[in-house]
C-alpha cells in the first residue's frame, strides 16, 4: 500500500512559487492499477512526478510524505529519501515519448543492460531479455536494433520491456500511449493489463483520455486545480460520480453510436497564483453555493472505498438524472 | 433544468492582465555599461568638436612632443598636433563611417535575405548564389588591393562602398535561414488568409521575429566596419589626412612613436578602439539577453 | 444538387534526396470523393498519422499542389489543372482553422489586427464596414469586440483563441471552412464547446465544413459525411452513421474496435491483437 499524506508540491520560478498538487492525502493499494485523470494544469502530471521521486529544482515538496510499503535492501522502509536507489529495480517508469527517452546511437539491447542490478553475467541478462520482448510481442532481434529502425509501437514496448523487465512493484507511466495511434494503444494498452496480472504489481498512470481509465484502471483518481477531487474504482467514477467535475468529465466527449447531445463546460480552471476561497470547481459548477464559495471541501470517504471533495455529493446522481435526459437528440437528416 | 448553456457564454473577460505593460524591465548589467560606453565616445566625440575652432590635422599648430598638460589634455605628438583634439575626431570619423556602412549593410541584407527566405523558388536560388560567393571572398585582401590601386585616392564614401559591398552576406545568409523555419508557422498561413500579400507578410509576421537578431547584427557590423577601416588606415591604404582611429596608430607607427617615447599617442587610439569595442561589444551581448529575458516573459 | 466537395484522382508524391538514391512518399494516392447536396454539410476526413488527411486538407487550402487530380469546391476548382489562382476570391471560399491557435498568431501582433485584416483585405470593406463584420463574426462564436481588441495570443487560452481563430474564418462568409484537428489540443471537458459552435455555424452561416481528426467519436457527432483514410488512400467513405455502424472495410471496423469506449471493456483473455505492421504505426 503506498501512502500518501497531505502531499504538498511547489513550483518555484521567476514569478514566484506555485503548488501544483495542494495537499492530496490518498492510499494506494497493491495489485491493481490506478488512473490519475484530469486536465491540463491539474497536477496529474506533478503528482506522479511525486510519487515516482523525481524532484529537484524548481520542484520541491513542500509538505507531506509518502510511504511505499515495501523495504529496501537495507531493511528500511522505503520512503521519499531513499526513493531513487529503487529506480528500475523495485519501481520503473514508462514515459510518454519513446524516442526522447532512448539513446538514438546505442542499440537497444545495451540499453536494456544499462541497469544497477546487471552485475551479473551478462549473457544470461540478454538471454532472459530477449525471450522477456518476445512475450511483449516483439520480435528477438528487435534487441539488436538501434530505436530509430523500429516503430513507434515497437519502440514503446521497448520502453514497457525495459520498464517491467525487472520485476517492479510498482510502475509509472506519465502518457504512456498518448503519441501513438489508436490501434498501437489499444495493443499496448492491453500489454499493460496483462503484464499487471501477470506480476501482481501496481501500475500508475496518468492520462487526460477518459476512456484509456476506463479501459484499464481500477481505481480513479480525479484531479483538478491541483487538489484531490474524487477517488473511487472505475466502474463507479463513472457510473455513481460523487462529484459534479467527475461526471463532466465522464460526459464530455460523444461516444459513437450514442446520439444525444454533448455540452462542454464553459470556463476554466482558476488560475494557481490566484489566492483562491472555497472549493476550487465552484466557479464552473451547477451546483455551487456559498458554502461551495467560502468553505474547501475536504477529500471524505461518501461510500466504501469512494471518497470525494464535494459539499455535495449526494446532488450529483440527481445532476447526473438531468444531463442525460436533457439532452436532445442530435440531428436528423443522417 | 440544469443545463449549461455553451453558446450564448460569452468568454470570460481574459483573466491575464497584459504582460507588455512591463517597461521597468531591468536592464542587465552588460546593457549598462556597454550603452554608457557607447554614450561617452558617441557624445563626447560629436559634441566636443563644437567646443574647438581649431582644424585638428592640421600639422604644425601646436609645439611638438608637448606632455599631458590642462591646456594639452593628451599632449602633442610628432606632428604638432593635440592627441586629444585629434583622437576625438578620429573617433568621430571612425563612427561615421562604421555606422553608414553598417546601415547599409543591414538594410541590403535584410531586404536580400528576408525576401529570399520567404519567396523561395528560383529567386531564392540567385540569391543564395550571390551571397555565397561573396562570403567566399576574402574580404581584406581584395581591399588592400584596391586601395593599393587608388594609391591613397580613395575618398572615404568608396571605403563605405566596399565595406558595404563585402559585409552584407553573412547577414543575409544567416537571416534567410531564420526565416525557411518562420515560414512553416501556422501564423503565416493565418496572415495569408487574411489576405496579406508577400511584402505584408514579411514586413508584419516575420520582420518582428528577426527584429533583434537584426540589431545585434547592426552593432557587430559597426565592429566590423570600423575594425576593417582602421586596419587599412595602420597600414596606410586608407585617406590618410582625414583622422581616424586607424590612421592616428599609422602616423604614430611611421613616426616610432614607442620608441621616442611617445607612447601617449600610440597608446591613447588603442585604449580608445579596445573601449569602443567593447562598449559595441557589451550593447550588443546585452541586448541579446534583454531580448531572451523579453521572450521568456512575452 | 450542387458539388459541395469533389476530389478527382487526387495524387501527392514528395520526392526526397536526390537521384538515384531518393525516396518516393506516396502521401495521397488516388483520393477521389463526391460529395453532392443543397445544404451545407460537415465532411469528416478520418485517420491516424500518415494517413494523408492533412495533406489533403493542404491541398485543398492551395498550401501544397498536387501531383495529379482535381479539387473542386462549389463547382470551382481549387487545385489542379484549372484552380483558381491563390487570391482573394479563393479566400472567400475557403479558409482554415488550425489545431494549435497559439501558434496561429504572431506573438508581436494583436489578435484583433488579424480580425481586421482579414475584413479590409479580403472582403474589401472600408473601416466602419470592416469593424461591423468582426464584431458580427466575434458574436457569432460567443464573443465581443472588448474582449479581444489589443490583445495578444498569450493573454488567452487555447479555447478561447480558437474561437477568434473561427471567427476570423468567418469574416469572408466563405463556402468552405477547413479545420485540421481544431479541437485536439484543447481540454476534453471544453472540446465540445467548440465542436457545437462547427454544427451551429453550419446551420446559421450556411457553411460547409471539412473536419480532419483522428477522433472518431466527434467525427461521428458532427459529420454528415465520413472518409477514412489510411496511408494515403481513402478506405472507405459514406454518410457518417452508416460508415460507422455499419462499416464495411477491414481498417474501419479495426479502428472503431481499437477505440477505448466507455461502455464496454476489454477482455484481454479474449482480443486478439493485431499485428501491427499491417496497418501502420504510431504518432510519435
Amino acid at each position: 500500500m503506498i501512502c500518501l499524506h497531505n502531499i504538498v508540491a511547489t513550483y518555484t520560478t521567476r514569478r514566484g512559487q506555485v503548488n501544483a498538487v495542494d495537499g492530496v492525502s490518498v492510499d494506494i493499494p497493491d495489485n491493481m492499477i490506478l488512473g490519475i485523470a484530469g486536465e491540463s494544469g491539474c497536477g496529474k502530471s506533478t503528482l506522479i512526478k511525486v510519487i515516482y521521486g523525481d524532484l529537484g529544482f524548481p520542484l520541491a515538496l513542500t509538505a507531506g510524505s509518502i510511504s511505499y510499503g515495501f523495504q529496501n535492501d537495507g531493511g528500511q522502509e522505503v520512503t521519499l529519501a531513499n526513493i531513487q536507489k529503487e529506480w528500475f529495480k523495485r519501481i520503473s517508469y514508462i514515459p510518454q515519448s519513446s524516442m526522447s527517452s532512448l539513446n538514438p546511437v546505442v542499440r537497444i539491447r545495451d540499453q536494456f543492460l544499462d541497469f544497477p542490478s546487471v552485475s551479473r553475467n551478462k549473457a544470461e541478462v540478454l538471454e532472459r531479455a530477449r525471450a522477456f520482448v518476445q512475450k511483449l510481442g516483439l520480435p528477438p532481434q528487435a534487441l539488436d536494433a538501434y530505436p530509430h529502425q523500429l516503430s513507434g509501437g515497437m519502440r514503446q514496448r521497448v520502453m514497457v520491456a525495459i520498464a517491467t523487465f525487472f520485476q517492479p512493484h510498482i510502475i509509472f507511466a506519465d502518457e504512456p500511449t498518448t503519441a501513438l495511434d489508436v490501434v498501437v494503444q489499444k495493443a499496448i494498452l492491453l500489454l499493460l493489463m496483462n503484464l499487471q496480472k501477470e506480476m501482481k504489481s501496481t501500475i500508475i498512470f496518468v492520462s487526460h483520455d477518459m476512456g484509456v481509465h476506463y479501459q484499464i484502471a481500477d481505481r480513479m483518481l480525479i484531479m483538478y486545480a491541483a487538489k484531490a477531487v474524487e477517488y473511487a474504482d472505475t466502474e463507479e467514477s463513472f457510473r455513481r460520480p460523487l462529484h459534479p467535475y467527475t461526471l463532466m468529465l465522464t460526459n464530455a466527449l460523444p461516444v459513437i453510436g450514442d446520439d444525444r447531445e454533448r455540452q462542454g463546460l464553459p470556463g476554466q480552471p482558476p488560475s494557481l497564483w490566484e489566492p483562491m476561497r472555497g472549493c476550487r470547481f465552484a466557479p464552473r459548477c451547477p451546483l455551487a453555493t456559498d458554502l461551495c464559495r467560502t468553505t474547501e471541501p475536504p477529500l471524505l470517504q461518501h461510500a466504501a472505498g469512494h471518497y470525494a471533495a464535494c459539499h455535495h455529493a449526494d446532488r450529483v446522481a440527481e445532476l447526473k438524472e438531468s444531463l442525460a435526459n436533457a439532452h436532445d437528440l442530435i440531428g436528423v437528416s443522417r | 433544468m440544469l443545463r449549461i448553456r455553451s453558446r450564448t457564454v460569452a468568454a470570460q473577460q481574459p483573466a491575464r492582465p497584459s504582460s507588455r505593460r512591463r517597461l521597468r524591465l531591468p536592464l542587465n548589467p552588460r546593457l549598462i555599461i556597454g550603452l554608457a560606453l557607447l554614450t561617452i565616445f558617441v557624445g563626447g566625440s560629436f559634441i566636443l568638436p563644437f567646443f574647438t575652432s581649431v582644424d585638428p590635422s592640421a600639422q604644425g599648430t601646436y609645439w611638438k612632443d608637448l606632455p599631458m598638460s590642462t591646456t594639452h589634455l593628451l599632449g602633442t605628438n610628432s606632428l604638432g598636433q593635440d592627441i586629444f583634439w585629434f583622437l576625438v575626431f578620429a573617433i568621430r570619423n571612425s563612427l561615421l563611417i562604421g555606422v553608414s556602412a553598417s546601415l547599409g549593410i543591414t538594410i541590403i541584407s535584410c531586404v536580400l535575405g528576408l525576401s529570399a527566405g520567404y519567396i523561395g523558388g528560383w529567386y531564392e536560388r540567385i540569391v543564395v548564389l550571390l551571397t555565397d560567393t561573396f562570403i567566399c571572398i576574402p574580404v581584406l585582401p581584395i581591399l588592400i588591393v584596391m586601395s593599393a590601386l587608388m594609391q591613397g585616392n580613395t575618398s572615404f564614401l568608396m571605403v563605405s562602398l566596399i565595406l558595404m559591398a563585402f559585409g552584407w552576406a553573412w547577414n543575409a545568409r544567416t537571416l534567410r535561414s531564420m526565416v525557411l523555419s518562420l515560414r512553416e508557422r501556422e501564423f503565416i498561413n493565418t496572415a495569408r488568409f487574411s489576405g496579406a500579400g508577400t511584402v505584408a507578410i514579411i514586413a508584419r509576421e516575420i520582420f518582428p521575429y528577426v527584429y533583434a537578431y537584426m540589431v545585434i547584427g547592426f552593432i557587430n557590423t559597426i565592429l566590423y566596419a570600423i575594425n576593417t577601416e582602421a586596419a587599412l588606415a595602420v597600414i596606410g591604404l586608407s585617406k590618410l589626412d582625414v583622422p581616424t582611429l586607424g590612421s592616428i596608430i599609422f602616423w604614430a607607427l611611421n613616426y616610432n612613436a614607442l620608441l621616442t617615447g611617445e607612447t601617449v599617442w600610440i597608446i591613447a587610439p588603442i585604449v580608445a578602439t579596445v573601449l569602443l569595442f567593447l562598449g559595441l561589444f557589451l550593447t550588443s551581448t546585452g541586448y541579446n539577453e534583454y531580448f531572451a529575458y523579453r521572450r521568456g516573459v512575452a | 444538387m450542387k458539388t459541395i466537395f469533389k476530389v478527382e484522382h487526387l495524387n501527392k508524391v514528395y520526392r526526397l534526396g536526390s537521384f538515384p538514391r531518393a525516396i518516393t512518399i506516396r502521401a495521397l494516392h488516388e483520393v477521389s470523393v463526391t460529395v453532392e447536396s443543397d445544404e451545407p454539410v460537415i465532411i469528416s476526413i478520418v485517420g491516424e498519422s500518415g494517413s494523408g488527411k492533412t495533406t489533403l486538407a493542404r491541398v485543398v487550402l492551395q498550401l501544397e499542389r498536387p501531383t495529379s487530380g482535381n479539387v473542386i469546391i462549389h463547382d470551382t476548382a481549387v487545385a489542379g489543372r484549372r484552380a483558381m489562382a491563390r487570391g482573394t476570391e479563393f479566400l472567400r471560399m475557403v479558409q482554415p482553422i488550425f489545431q494549435n491557435s497559439f501558434e496561429a498568431f504572431s506573438r508581436y501582433r494583436t489578435i484583433d489586427s488579424y480580425l481586421y485584416e482579414t475584413a479590409t483585405r479580403v472582403n474589401k470593406l472600408n473601416r466602419a464596414g470592416a469593424i461591423s463584420a468582426v464584431e458580427d463574426a466575434l458574436s457569432a462564436v460567443g464573443l465581443t469586440y472588448r474582449d479581444v481588441r489589443g490583445k495578444y495570443s498569450n493573454q488567452f487560452s487555447g479555447g478561447e483563441l480558437q474561437r477568434v481563430s473561427i471567427a476570423r474564418a468567418l469574416i469572408p462568409h466563405p463556402r468552405l471552412i477547413v479545420a485540421d484537428e481544431p479541437v485536439s489540443m484543447i481540454d476534453a471537458s471544453r472540446r465540445m464547446l467548440i465542436i457545437n459552435l462547427f454544427r451551429d455555424l453550419k446551420e446559421r452561416y450556411k457553411t460547409s465544413f471539412l473536419y480532419i481528426t483522428h477522433d472518431l467519436a466527434t467525427a461521428y457527432y458532427i459529420s454528415d459525411y465520413i472518409a477514412v483514410m489510411n496511408k494515403g488512400v481513402i478506405v472507405e467513405f459514406g454518410k457518417a452513421r452508416t460508415v460507422l455502424s455499419n462499416p464495411q472495410h477491414a481498417y474501419t471496423r479495426l479502428l472503431l474496435d481499437s477505440i477505448p469506449r466507455l461502455d464496454r471493456k476489454w477482455n484481454p483473455a479474449t482480443e486478439a491483437l493485431v499485428a501491427e505492421s499491417r496497418y501502420g504505426e504510431g504518432r510519435a
